[in-house]
């Protein structure tokens, strides 16, 4: 005969532990319905308003296979991680522009920038971003060469740049060019020069 | 469930089939919503599938449709497998469920089964389980050891099942192999298989093994092949957990290549791998460094072997590749195509120039690019050139290594990622001098560096060549006069530093 005392414990730690899977299925269901939204509302910090600055692109031109400084005024906040976004957020405008000079697939975006310290930026691409990207060494090369270098010229103090496709560590964003490694800016402005030379 | 292709073992399309699966059942465990034995269920099988062991036990099924594997699940003791999972890519299936009874629709076959019990019926035949069929949360699950007597029945036609090894064959599909040492100096052993093959190999000491995981390779008369060679005495043949394996014996370090578009596997010492070609006047030098793959890559070959007898010759990467196209280039060219038949033409235009070439690739085979760097670091060759090839802009590119931040060397044993370090300035004047012939050519040349792996790998001198057509026809590439040009110039390029290479090889 099992005592009552038992029966009962074992009956209420069933009660616990049927009520406690119920919640985590609960909130599991809850966080992946806010991560879908929170996705697709915004995948970058909304513009921001208010007085420019000018600032210096790099932007990829097909045509001769080259990567050119390009000055435009746009309004920039006063976080490091916003202006990083902003940049490439005016980047990417020309890149998916009627008028591209390097374009991109549809809805390519740049889902996050993050400042590392000490001088590290991550770079977090879409999927759509890598999936819908010509492929090729020197077009692959240009695309990053682009935001690595536009990110490098106007945030102060960025020494390494690494790329992201989804959150996560990529072979390469189009079958080429390496996306495994980090990109050592010094390094990269060498290359840098050769492509402003153009074909 | 890991899918692989039906035709294909080169190519490996991961499916994550347990999802497609569990939202076909949604419905009917739907039925069972409000009960505690569910909610029971729900709970186990979360904590269960959080907790996931590492050496999960699996199925392979090769036939003609599909090759792929399934994972095994252990109930009381007993291996299972789910049926439905096990049938979907063979054909049209659905299931329904209705308490404790379990029906399964294959094709035009309908079959029932019960939960906890060994009687189930097929096709209208009553048929005996040896344990009885599990039903979770809608997934029926068999025994595995029922699977020779039930498929059959089930798909009307023979299956071979290896339980044991866990190799599950339906028709007529096994992939046979030959292999004999050739008596060349050193000696060769060359295997040589029905069906393309496209194996994961590694070596350790004295070892050389080949798992075929995809592939429904079987067995020779013996499992145990002996050689009348002192260098490769033995072979041995073996089946586990759903994979075959093939291991080479041998007393010298061996290295592994592939030809016949896959058919056909070389295993050799790396100075074999290009003894085919014309002899040259030898030269003595050290080894090179050798730089270090990472512990997760399997390279390929075995670390490179000393030498005192080295001679010049090239090794010549058509990149891509198998299930890796590259570029599409059109709706109908394909990169890996383009830079196989260039790979092929530079490597006529380096041996009409007495200059040894060691294609890599010469197939439609899958190669990783650390199994690319290994190969061609085990190789003792004096340069690596990798071909690419591109629809947009014109003429050639030349690339050099862009390499990443440097990491630490250990003597000899240089860091994987930025071993190309000590060899840029070689590399640079590779492509100047390439770079110059195909400006006498005048054919358009750019020279870049690149974040081009595998190139940053390389314990020598490494060039890329991305091949653009000449003007706005993309199918240009394709011919075989523009192709020529471009190879013969690279050749006469490579022939010109010939000595520098040599020297900054030493």
């Amino acid at each position: 005969m099992i005592p009552r005392h038992l029966i009962i414990g074992i009956v209420v730690m069933l009660v616990v532990a049927l009520a406690m899977g119920l919640y985590v299925l609960h909130m599991r269901g809850t966080a992946g319905r806010a991560e879908t939204t929170a996705a697709a509302v915004q995948p970058v910090a909304p513009p921001v308003s208010g007085p420019t600055e000018q600032v210096t692109l790099y932007v990829a031109y097909d045509a001769d296979g080259s990567l050119r400084t390009q000055l435009i005024r746009i309004p920039l906040p006063a976080g490091r991680q916003e202006r990083a976004q902003e940049l490439l957020r005016a980047l990417l405008s020309i890149y998916l522009g009627n008028a591209s000079p390097h374009p991109l697939g549809p809805d390519s975006e740049v889902r996050d920038v993050y400042l590392v310290d000490p001088g590290l930026a991550v770079i977090d691409l879409n999927g759509a971003f890598a999936q819908g990207h010509r492929s090729g060494v020197l077009v692959e090369e240009l695309t990053i060469f682009s935001l690595a270098e536009t990110l490098s010229a106007n945030i102060p103090g960025i020494t390494r740049v690494k790329i992201l496709v989804e959150g996560k560590e990529t072979e390469s964003l189009a079958g080429h060019v390496d996306l495994t490694n980090f990109y050592d800016t010094a390094t990269m402005a060498q290359a840098v020069r050769e492509l402003q030379a153009g074909q | 469930m890991t899918l692989w292709s039906g035709q294909s073992p080169h190519k490996e399309a991961l499916i994550n089939y347990e999802f497609l699966v569990w939202r076909r059942t949604g419905g009917e465990a739907g039925a069972y919503i409000g009960s505690a034995r569910v909610l029971l269920i729900v709970v186990l099988a979360a904590t269960l599938l959080s907790s996931g062991s590492p050496d999960e036990k699996h199925i392979s099924i090769y036939s003609n449709v599909a090759n792929y594997s399934l994972p095994v699940l252990q109930r009381k003791g007993v291996d299972y497998v789910g049926l439905l999972e096990l049938l979907e890519p063979l054909g049209t299936v659905s299931s329904t469920t209705s308490r404790d009874h379990w029906r399964i629709r294959y094709n035009n076959a309908e079959s029932e089964f019960i939960a906890g019990k060994t009687r189930a019926t097929i096709r209208g035949t009553g048929f005996g389980l040896p344990a009885a069929f599990l039903l979770e949360n809608g997934r029926g699950l068999v025994p595995l050891s029922c699977l020779s007597g039930l498929l059959p029945s089930i798909l009307g036609g023979p299956v071979s099942f290896n339980q044991a090894a866990g190799r599950l064959f339906i028709g007529n599909v096994a992939v046979h192999f030959t292999a004999q040492v050739s008596q060349t100096a050193p000696p060769r052993l060359v295997m040589n298989f029905t069906s393309p093959v496209n194996p994961s190999i590694s070596t350790e000491p004295g070892k050389l093994r080949m798992v075929f995981s995809h592939e429904p390779l079987v067995a020779p008369g013996s499992r145990s092949l002996t050689f009348d060679s002192k260098v490769i005495p033995s072979a041995s043949f073996q089946e586990s957990n759903g994979a075959a394996e093939v291991i080479v014996t041998g007393t010298v370090p061996l290295m592994a290549t592939f030809s016949n578009d896959g058919r056909t596997i070389t295993i050799s010492t790396p100075q074999t791998a290009v003894a085919q070609a014309p002899p040259q006047p030898a030269a003595s030098a050290p080894p090179a460094p050798t730089p270090v793959p990472p512990a997760a890559a399997a390279p390929a070959q075995t670390p490179p072997a000393v030498s005192s007898n080295r001679r010049f010759f090239v090794v010549v990467d058509a990149s891509h590749g198998g299930d890796e196209r590259g570029a599409a280039l059109s709706d109908q060219i394909a990169e890996k195509d383009v830079t196989l038949a260039f790979a092929r033409r530079l490597r006529q235009e380096f041996e009409a120039r007495d200059l040894p070439t060691l294609l890599l690739r010469d197939g439609d085979v899958t190669l990783t690019l650390d199994q690319r760097a290994s190969t061609a670091n085990a190789s003792g060759a004096a340069i690596y050139v990798s071909v690419h090839a591109t629809s947009q802009g014109t003429g050639v590119r030349l690339y050099t290594a862009l390499t990443p931040p440097a990491g630490q060397d250990h003597g000899i044993f240089l860091d994987w990622d930025s071993a190309q370090n000590k060899f840029l300035e070689a590399s640079s004047l590779a492509a100047t001098g390439v770079a110059a012939e195909l400006r006498n050519q005048q054919i358009s040349v750019r020279t870049l560096v690149a974040p081009l792996r595998p190139l940053n790998n390389l314990n020598r001198a490494a060039i890329a060549i991305e091949v653009a057509p000449p003007g706005s026809d993309v199918t240009q590439l394709n011919s075989g006069a523009y192709q020529g040009l471009i190879a013969s110039a690279v050749a006469l390029g490579v022939s010109d530093i010939r000595t520098q290479l040599q020297a900054a090889a030493k």
